[in-house]
């Protein structure tokens, strides 16, 4: 499929601070490719960027080959943006919003009446439509908030971190819309620092962090860059002392890495079973009762600490 | 165009939808013009809240029609309204005015009488007399109390000159059917004229402060002719500058760049905004305007006139509310200064207290506002009145809304207040 963005070294320096710093990447038609990075890393302000609302200090994008810094009108005719704060007239109705924003971009008469309808079934709120959105759940604001950036059919759509601050049922709801939207041809453009959200939507992941572009491509090709390692997750209770355990858990040969955050100890290696008996028994030489163990893939999130030495939520 | 209009509807829409700002936008100025009527004693019918109008008058005609003007300023039903002093000199009676120690002059230049009824000489040669005007040196510091005098005059005009065709008409055909010659026309003028003064059915002009419209109606001065647009207008500067409220708090929620994102320009968005307070401001005064003329029986005057006045005096005010956006960086910092120039311009403009009562330099502070000239014109058309009497308060309303808005554009693009 062909490429319908194409980042250059795109920059944005807000004084002597660097938000962006040179991002390349592109996205094909049709793909759900994500940001994935913990806050302040520069997920906002590229999308902004790329939506026009932001100048570049240097670098261009161009989007279904309208140049974001030459052709701003050209690209906002063919984007759809979702923003991360609700965006809405909480004193209009969800269906008033839908009219106002429609006709912001450029739809009038039948057609926006249609489309208005259409984008009320899709986001489940047909029959809520005349209620004013001051009145609704989180999790419906964010729906017709989603909802705008559909009306008139974009080819990309801008997903800037949608499902913040929301019930697991919104988010499941959000997650499975953003699922159709794509299967019906949209390419979606998402940013997340949800790890699960980027590893269950993507057909790519972009890693960013503190502005830069520290990895790219599809999930395999991501987690093959630690490795073909597994993890092993241990809580143990606040009273003991997990960094003297992580220690002699370094000492197990199979064992490549152990860490620890809190009460929990994360070993990474080769073969959890192998090291598993072995570090059962450091336990239970020092005393320590485990009560829990997880064995984990390796995934995007292991990938985040192997490039970064810091976990996502960090 | 399409757009912005678009976006001036939803913004009219999101104020009439705001409770807290109804309250300041129709109630609490209906609230103050009604508590001000009963105060100043609207609503008893005996007062109208103006009196002891100082009128300085220089009769220099002496003769029957000069000496019924000076009389009806002396009149029993004038005499809580105006103060009148005679005078001999004009010269003299323009420097009072000018030394602000009269509301107005009235000159009644020699030879007015005869202007208006011919002598037997000039009947009898088919002379048309010389018309000759009486002069009314307006005091600009009191709009209000020279309005009166002038309407007082216009009235006692308009009636000596539907008098004057009247018995021109009938005199001549008098004189075609040969009743009377030519010589005995004026004597029959002369009688003519005093029996209609002695008539009963005749309403002696002055007695209320009438002046006459357009199309013959007599118009009273209301009291709250001048108060419920004193407060319509010193509301409707909250009105502004909650309207540039919302441009900076559509920012910090996240709707104006969500609609820089859309196929629109910052101009339209920006023209949407402005046109939105404008629609909220007009509808706003026009609400208050219809409300007072079905509830208080107020007469605003001519129709056209007052929301051609509307319009001006709103574009006018909208100028100050972009422009204490395009200055202030936060919407609480928008309604605070908001707030108090609502206040200021509320006491400059003559809203509380009017101008007349205030010293020279605060009256020529006033200006600045749109509620002085917006007042001005309000006042004028409650005096009878039209369109054609607005020049200046609506030209000075327009030319300020201009200055304004071009200030505000300049510091908006200055401020970058959309993009990053």
């Amino acid at each position: 499929m062909p490429n319908i963005l194409e980042v250059k070294n795109l920059v944005k320096n807000y004084g002597d601070f660097q938000a962006v710093k040179g991002v390349s990447f592109e996205i094909a038609e049709g793909e759900i490719f994500s940001l994935l990075g913990p806050n302040g890393a520069g997920k906002t302000t590229t999308i902004s960027m790329l939506s026009t609302l932001y100048t570049p200090t240097s670098g261009d994008a161009t989007i279904g080959g309208h140049s974001i810094s030459k052709d701003p009108m050209g690209v906002r005719n063919i984007i759809g943006v979702v923003p991360q704060d609700l965006a809405l007239y909480e004193d209009l109705t969800a269906k008033e919003n839908l009219i106002f924003w429609g006709q912001m971009y450029g739809l009038s008469g039948k057609s926006l009446a249609s489309r208005v309808d259409e984008v009320l079934g899709q986001i489940g709120l047909t029959d809520k439509a005349k209620d004013r959105v001051k009145t609704y759940s989180g999790g419906m604001k964010r729906r017709v908030n989603i909802g705008v950036g559909l009306l008139h059919k974009p080819r990309l759509l801008f997903m800037d971190e949608p499902t913040v601050g929301i019930d697991p049922q919104s988010r499941r709801a959000i997650l499975d819309t953003v699922k159709d939207l794509n299967k019906q041809g949209m390419t979606v453009l998402y940013t997340t620092h949800y790890m699960e959200e980027a590893e269950e939507l993507s057909d790519r992941v972009g890693i960013i962090d503190h502005g830069q572009l520290i990895a790219i491509g599809t999930q395999k090709e991501l987690t093959k860059q630690v490795g073909e390692t597994e993890t092993l997750i241990l809580h143990i209770s606040e009273n003991d002392d997990p960094e003297a355990l992580a220690k002699a858990f370094r000492d197990i040969k199979e064992v490549l890495e152990a860490n620890v955050v809190n009460t929990e100890i994360s070993v990474i290696t080769p073969s959890a079973k192998d090291v598993l008996a072995a570090v059962v028994t450091k336990a239970n030489e020092r005393g320590i009762k485990i009560h829990s163990i997880d064995i984990r893939e390796p995934n995007l999130e292991a990938v985040f600490l192997h490039l970064t030495g810091r976990a996502l939520r960090d | 165009m399409l757009k912005t209009f678009i976006i001036g509807i939803k913004d009219l829409r999101l104020a009439f939808r705001d409770r807290a700002a109804l309250i300041f936008m129709l109630a609490a100025p209906f609230a103050l013009t009604l508590g001000l009527g009963l105060v100043t004693g609207r609503f008893s019918g005996n007062s109208s809240g103006i009196s002891d109008i100082p009128v300085i008058i220089v009769n220099l005609d002496k003769k029957e029609l000069g000496n019924a003007l000076e009389d009806l300023f002396s009149s029993q039903d004038l005499a809580e309204l105006v103060e009148p002093v005679s005078g001999s000199s004009p010269e003299a009676a323009r420097q009072s005015v000018d030394e602000d120690k009269s509301a107005a002059a009235i000159i009644i230049p020699e030879g007015f009488t005869n202007s208006i009824i011919p002598s037997q000489a000039d009947f009898a040669n088919g002379n048309e007399p010389e018309a000759i005007q009486i002069e009314v040196y307006a005091n600009p510091s009191r709009p209000t109390s020279a309005g009166i005098i002038k309407s007082i005059v216009d009235e006692f005009i308009s009636r000596v000159e539907e008098g004057q065709v009247s018995a021109q008409t009938s005199i001549l055909q008098m004189i075609l059917s040969g009743r009377i010659t030519p010589e005995q026309a004026e004597q029959a003028g002369i009688e003519m004229g005093q029996r209609l003064q002695n008539s009963p059915n005749v309403d002696t002009l002055a007695i209320k402060l009438n002046s006459t419209t357009a199309d013959g109606e007599a118009v009273q001065f209301d009291i709250l002719a001048y108060l419920a647009p004193g407060m319509a207008l010193m509301f409707l500067m909250y009105t502004v500058s909650h309207g540039g409220r919302s441009i900076l708090a559509e920012k910090a929620q996240g709707t104006l760049p969500r609609m820089l994102v859309t196929p629109t320009n910052s101009m339209q968005i920006l023209g949407g905004k402005v046109f939105g307070i404008f629609l909220t401001g007009a509808a706003q005064m026009l609400i208050l305007i219809g409300a007072t003329t079905l509830l208080f029986q107020l007469k605003w005057g001519d129709g056209f006139g007052v929301v051609m006045l509307v319009f001006a005096a709103v574009f006018a005010a909208t100028g100050w509310g972009m422009l204490i956006t395009a200055l202030a960086r936060t919407t609480a910092q928008v309604a605070n200064v908001g707030s108090a120039i609502m206040l200021i311009f509320g006491i400059l403009g003559g809203s509380f207290i009017s101008l007349e009562q205030m010293p020279l330099a605060v009256q020529t502070f006033s200006k600045i506002t749109p509620n002085a000239w917006a007042l001005d014109g309000f006042t004028t058309l409650g005096l009878g009145g039209t369109l054609a009497d607005l020049f200046a308060p609506i030209t000075a309303l327009l030319t300020m809304g201009i200055i304004l808005f071009l200030t505000s554009v300049v510091l908006f693009g200055k401020k970058n207040l959309v993009q990053k």
